[in-house]
């Protein structure tokens, strides 16, 4: 591994910052991905714009391998976890993602961006608790 | 004019996270194992991405305006809620099981990966979960 490895990953999260920019300057809303998912399944009593900004944004997320693959050829993505374990990751993903209004991009980087204290302390627990997680899975189970 | 900004926001983040190599769960796993073989390349994603998130953001604070003048609303920032200690923890122990965060799974999931529409089928069912169950259930004790 070269020691030029953080580039790609600095300039994708400059990117993203950039993104996160333009889309509370120009429409005014937090990029926050468990947050526009969620928002995308309320069907009750819901404005007239609820839906538009956040299926284009969410369209422009699925589309961007399709867009990717012009220019680069799209990096492998190693997946370690079986269907069963998929799942129960999924469900608690999207569980607690609700349940504490954000996730890595919500609070992680714009709650982040924004020096809030709230995100900050959403941050720290669920990075801690994923290297919990990663110490019991990875050294500690033997099979 | 605002509507295609959007898109291209949605896709710019798309190709930052794939370039940064969020979209690949193995990369999440050495991230975050920090007594193993640990990775901290992924710190730089967050590095970048509040760099160009702080000037914007405190733009937004300063003047809530958007360019287009219209308000932009911000939520608080120091409302600290038992919700959202065990709603992050119990986010990031999915993390940490199957390496994917929302934003990355929906990517990897427009590219078609199998595991990927697991994982997004589990979220959304997640979500579900506790917008419309959990939430109801909890407003009918009070």
């Amino acid at each position: 591994m070269s020691d030029l490895t953080f580039i790609s990953p600095l300039v994708g999260g400059l990117l993203i910052g950039l993104s996160a920019a333009i889309l509370i300057l120009t429409s005014g809303k937090i990029a926050g991905i468990s947050g526009i998912v969620g928002a995308l399944m309320q069907v009750k009593n819901t404005p007239k714009d609820h839906y538009l900004w956040r299926i284009l944004f969410i369209a422009g997320l699925l589309s961007s391998s399709y867009v990717y693959k012009f220019f680069a050829p799209l990096p492998t993505s190693e997946i370690s976890a079986s269907n069963s374990t998929l799942i129960i990751a999924g469900l608690l993903v999207g569980f607690g993602t609700r349940m504490s209004s954000g996730c890595t991009s919500g609070h992680g980087i714009c709650g982040l961006s924004r020096l809030s204290v709230r995100s900050l302390v959403a941050t720290i627990s669920f990075m801690v608790t994923g290297v919990i997680i990663c110490y019991l899975l990875l050294h500690w189970t033997k099979f | 004019m605002k509507n295609i900004l959007t898109l291209l926001a949605g896709l710019i983040f798309g190709i930052g996270l794939i370039l940064s190599g969020m979209t690949n769960p193995a990369n999440i796993i050495s991230f975050l194992d920090v007594t193993g073989k640990w990775n901290p390349n992924l710190a730089f994603v967050m590095i970048g991405a509040i760099l160009i998130g702080f000037f914007a953001f405190r733009r937004a604070e300063n003047k809530p305006l958007t360019v287009f003048n219209e308000a932009i609303h911000l939520p608080g920032k120091t409302h600290i809620t038992k919700e959202l200690i065990i709603g992050s923890v119990l986010f990031g122990a999915g993390w940490g099981l199957a390496g994917f965060c929302p934003g990355p799974a929906i990517v990897a999931f427009g590219a078609g990966l199998k595991e990927a529409w697991i994982f997004v089928a589990a979220m959304l069912i997640g979500m579900i979960l506790h917008d419309q169950i959990y939430l109801k259930l909890a407003q009918l004790k009070h």
